[in-house]
């Protein structure tokens, strides 16, 4: 039976509704569960001996005294511990030409950066693990260290791994349309070189896990904050020589993630390791430097962009040439080659022009590594974009709210696809554009804006469209041959008191994931939102499916959430139908009652249908047998990913005596298609927004030449706080997937695709007076200055 | 290395521990006391996840050894939940979603607290003042300052009813 009714209109629908998510509770007051809470009976604290150089030969590692230590259990080098844990080698068919080197759970012969585990040390306690730690002496032969990724490729540089052939990692090139006719055409060619800083996602929680190897029970349990459960079991069962149903993975709370944890960490491995090798509970909490030195960084790209314009305003070209460094490996098992890969693929999205050329290159070196962080690729690819259409736009004297509307993708051109041959199913540039421009008031800041220069105030308008890659099929990662599930999967079951109690693969780590698969299967069902439990985040007790990344959960986890609701609606008026003598298709649920569809009269309570099904199934017939537990999945079939659009601005004032910069306001409108509960998703891109004004005014991991982190700490490396970030306006242009009846698409990463090209557009346009052009993030007051005294001098 | 034992009045509960002189606040609530809520996040005092109340004023349980917190009166998010002290926060909290993972929250909490019981009418500017040592990855922080500006003003517009 084909349902009439789409989700947004069932009786008391949730969908599209503000309520609050039902686990907070525990959150605010602080009863929390996470790793870091958690203890064990008989478990170990296990603390790393990390290298201190960035390229060294490990000569020898003495354990002597560190063994005799107080509460010491054992003391593990690198060569020991891969009697337990192979090695693995990060890499991805689809990645064309992708290599990289075998990478064990701790350095064996050789350390390819600081902070590389190089010897584990678990103890009863954390601070006794430390002490003996500080007893390990481990003989170092420094080597040369690649750290300029610029040079990384030339002919005197030594090879990190020399039996690759060299120091590339992974090229991309691409070459559509027409482009050196567009630029021998062109009225005005512009062109720069983008600098993007390494920075990192400062998980409030650091790193955490807690491996519990049981050898009565032959089953290793990890409890672990992840946001990809079965991807891990599967990589712990292949590298510790287990079968995956010898492994469970939990996932509790999580105090943070951003694509920072759902990769494979050389030390998770480790501790897992460990448990296994030693039969006990091994607990690993990151410290801070630790997160510093070892959780995946990213960006760090310099990109140089060239763009082809007419004289009325028509972009005729895109070009860009690409390169990032990654460390000294390529992670595992997303591989670090995905950001440039998105950079190729992303660059001009939003335009209409068809010509665009396109070179990435990703080099080793030997710094920490580098891989997904939410929005990958997506910041730099909207920079580019965005500066080279403002550069374009001054070159030949245009607004820049004009030449985006003359260029942007016409909102009746879908379906179509990109010259890097993404498929759009349907956004809405001009559309954002419009409501971004009267949220703002573009007219009346461009009047303040005038009128102030005139004081000898300087302030500016920056505006930033993107194009947003949300519902990842297949094609991101398991086409390549990774584990990795696209799929997800939820099983919803009705208790014997009329209670829902369902199951998701997504996971949970402050999203929203609960509460939007709550609202889903209440809607689906028709019961009140607080009859519905979600469990998530355990292998053993979940369908089989991705997790929660790439802004997957609503559009994806969602769907499944909704088939899954809506099947055991089904299932549950066949009971009904059964009981009341009458045809389950004419009747529905609202509120948790079965009711006459057509008069809307209360037939029967879900929890007497409950009772009826568990302890009175003799007075149903015999031949009938009621299932009230279904289990549905999705996956996105039809487009590769639901691409999703959006636009930003930023208004903000430039000190030019200081240059500091001050956030005035900022703007986002977006749009993920169905929204779910508009306070999760707008609360989603004020915070994506904030991650990428961190990164455009302040996050840098600044490395030394030797390849030392010099800012490792919190007081160093610095991050958005309340005082400095301003109030974010957020709008929405909504336009359903229509390949799910849901039709929602992701909006995790909106945000920071774009706040960081707004804010550099607008810093541009504030020094506009100054012929001033700064093309470097982050925007630091000694980034502002040297601009401005360059062009004094 | 030797141990100290020390007498903690947390949450109004006597407890005497043999600790290490060494072994910062936050540890020993955590570790020896199993009060999870005071979270972890940089110990060295610039995140904030740690704050407390020592005394009635906020303290960052990670700069403060436990043996220098002896005789003090110490509150932590699980005695402020209990009491209801902080009952109205916390559901504004929830309501506006001011909190997306958490972890930063019961400190984040506890800092809007004391704004509040010392200056029952602050304005955006000065809410993000005083919260701007707690670190949030998350929400980006809009959500945490509109929940404590609602919480001011309900708790002005309830204290003049009464």
């Amino acid at each position: 039976m084909t349902d009439p009714l789409s989700p947004l209109d069932r009786p008391n629908s949730y969908i599209g509704r503000t309520v609050p998510r039902p686990n907070l509770e525990r959150l605010v007051e602080g009863r929390g569960t996470y790793v870091s809470d958690m203890t064990l009976p008989r478990m170990g604290h296990v603390v790393f001996v990390r290298s201190p150089y960035a390229h060294a030969r490990i000569l020898d590692i003495d354990t002597t005294a560190a063994k005799q230590c107080a509460g010491v259990i054992a003391v593990v080098t690198g060569a020991e511990l891969a009697e337990q844990c192979s090695p693995w080698v990060g890499v991805l068919s689809h990645l064309k030409g992708l290599k990289s080197a075998p990478q064990h759970a701790m350095a064996i012969d050789r350390a390819c950066w600081q902070g590389e585990a190089v010897c584990a040390v678990v103890a009863a306690t954390r601070a006794q693990a430390e002490d003996a730690a500080e007893q390990v002496q481990v003989q170092y032969q420094e080597l040369e260290p690649v750290t300029d990724m610029r040079t990384a490729l030339e002919p005197h540089i030594p090879l990190i791994h020399p039996e690759l052939g060299d120091n590339l990692a992974f090229e991309r090139s691409l070459d559509a349309g027409e482009v050196d006719k567009a630029f021998a055409e062109a009225d005005a060619v512009a062109e720069a070189e983008f600098v993007f800083g390494r920075h990192t996602g400062v998980t409030l929680e650091a790193r955490a896990i807690l491996a519990d190897w049981n050898p009565g029970e032959r089953r290793l349990t990890v409890y672990q904050g992840t946001q990809a459960p079965h991807m891990m079991q599967n990589i712990f069962a292949k590298h510790l020589a287990l079968e995956e149903a010898q492994v469970r993975v939990v996932c509790k709370d999580v105090g943070g993630s951003f694509g920072i944890k759902v990769h494979v960490y050389a030390d998770e491995m480790a501790t897992a390791a460990l448990s296994k090798r030693l039969k006990r509970p091994v607990k690993f909490v990151a410290d801070r430097i630790e997160s510093f030195v070892t959780d995946i960084h990213a960006r760090d790209h310099v990109c140089k962009g060239r763009i082809a314009v007419k004289q009325d305003g028509t972009i005729t070209a895109f070009a860009i040439d690409d390169l990032t460094g990654i460390g000294p490996y390529s992670m595992y098992p997303r591989t670090s080659a995905i950001e440039a890969n998105q950079v190729v693929n992303l660059v001009g999205g939003p335009y209409q022009t068809r010509n665009y050329r396109a070179r990435t290159r990703v080099v080793f070196q030997n710094k920490n590594v580098m891989c997904q962080y939410r929005a990958v690729g997506h910041p730099i690819a909207c920079s580019v974009t965005e500066g080279l259409v403002d550069l374009a736009a001054r070159a030949i004297g245009m607004d820049p709210l004009a030449i985006r509307t003359k260029n942007l993708i016409l909102d009746d051109a879908y379906p179509t696809d990109s010259p890097s041959g993404l498929k759009f199913e349907a956004l809405s540039h001009h559309a954002s554009l419009a409501k971004l421009k009267q949220m703002m008031d573009y007219d009346g800041l461009r009047a303040e804006q005038k009128r102030l220069r005139q004081q000898g105030i300087y302030r500016g308008i920056g505006i930033a469209s993107f194009i947003e890659v949300t519902n990842p099929s297949a094609a991101f990662y398991g086409v390549g041959g990774a584990r990795i599930s696209s799929q997800d999967g939820v099983s919803v079951r009705m208790d014997a008191t009329g209670a829902i109690i369902v199951q998701t693969s997504l996971t949970e780590q402050g999203q929203g994931s609960e509460a939007l698969t709550a609202q889903v299967v209440a809607s689906a069902l028709g019961v009140a939102l607080d009859k519905v439990r979600v469990i998530l985040g355990d292998t053993d007790n979940t369908p089989y499916g991705g997790g929660t990344w790439a802004s997957r959960g609503a559009g994806i986890g969602g769907e499944a959430a909704w088939q899954a609701g809506k099947a055991l609606r089904m299932n549950i008026l066949k009971v009904a139908g059964t009981i009341l003598q009458t045809v389950p298709e004419t009747l529905d649920i609202d509120q948790g009652v079965v009711i006459d569809k057509e008069t809307g009269r209360e037939r029967i309570g879900l929890d007497e249908v409950a009772r009826i099904t568990y302890f009175r199934p003799d007075t149903l017939p015999a031949d009938f047998q009621a299932e009230l537990l279904v289990t549905r999945h999705y996956v996105p079939r039809q487009y590769p990913f639901a691409f999703t659009n959006g636009i930003q601005g930023s208004w903000l004032e430039v000190d030019t005596e200081t240059g500091f910069i001050t956030l005035l306001n900022h703007w986002c409108v977006e749009d993920c298609g169905t929204i779910i509960n508009p306070q999760l998703v707008d609360e989603q891109i004020r915070g994506g927004v904030v991650q990428g004004l961190g990164a455009a005014l302040f996050e840098h991991c600044r490395y030394d030449e030797s390849g030392q982190l010099t800012n490792g700490t919190m007081a160093d490396y610095l991050v958005p706080m309340a005082s400095e970030m301003p109030d974010i306006e957020v709008g929405h242009v909504v336009s359903p997937t229509l390949e799910s009846e849901l039709g929602a698409k992701g909006a995790g990463e909106a945000g920071t695709a774009g706040a960081a090209a707004a804010v550099a557009n607008a810093v541009n346009d504030a020094l506009d007076p100054f012929d001033v052009t700064i093309t470097e993030i982050p925007l630091t007051p000694s980034v502002v200055l040297k601009a401005l005294n360059q062009r004094r001098s | 290395m030797g141990k100290h034992v020390i007498t903690l009045m947390v949450n109004g509960e006597s407890h005497r521990l043999e600790i290490e002189p060494r072994a910062h606040l936050a540890d020993v609530l955590r570790e020896e006391l199993a009060l999870t809520g005071t979270h972890i996040g940089c110990e060295h005092g610039v995140c904030g996840a740690c704050t407390i109340r020592v005394d009635g004023a906020i303290t960052r349980a990670c700069l403060l050894l436990a043996v220098q917190a002896e005789g003090a009166v110490i509150e932590t998010i699980e005695g402020l939940s209990d009491s209801g002290e902080i009952s109205d926060l916390q559901d504004a909290f929830r309501q506006r979603n001011a909190l997306q993972c958490g972890y930063c929250t019961p400190a984040m909490l506890i800092t809007a607290q004391e704004l509040l019981l010392h200056n029952p009418t602050p304005d955006r500017a000065t809410i993000r003042d005083h919260i701007s040592g707690n670190y949030c990855r998350c929400t980006g922080y809009q959500a945490i300052v509109d929940a404590v500006e609602t919480v001011a003003q309900a708790r002005q517009t309830a204290g003049e009813r009464s």
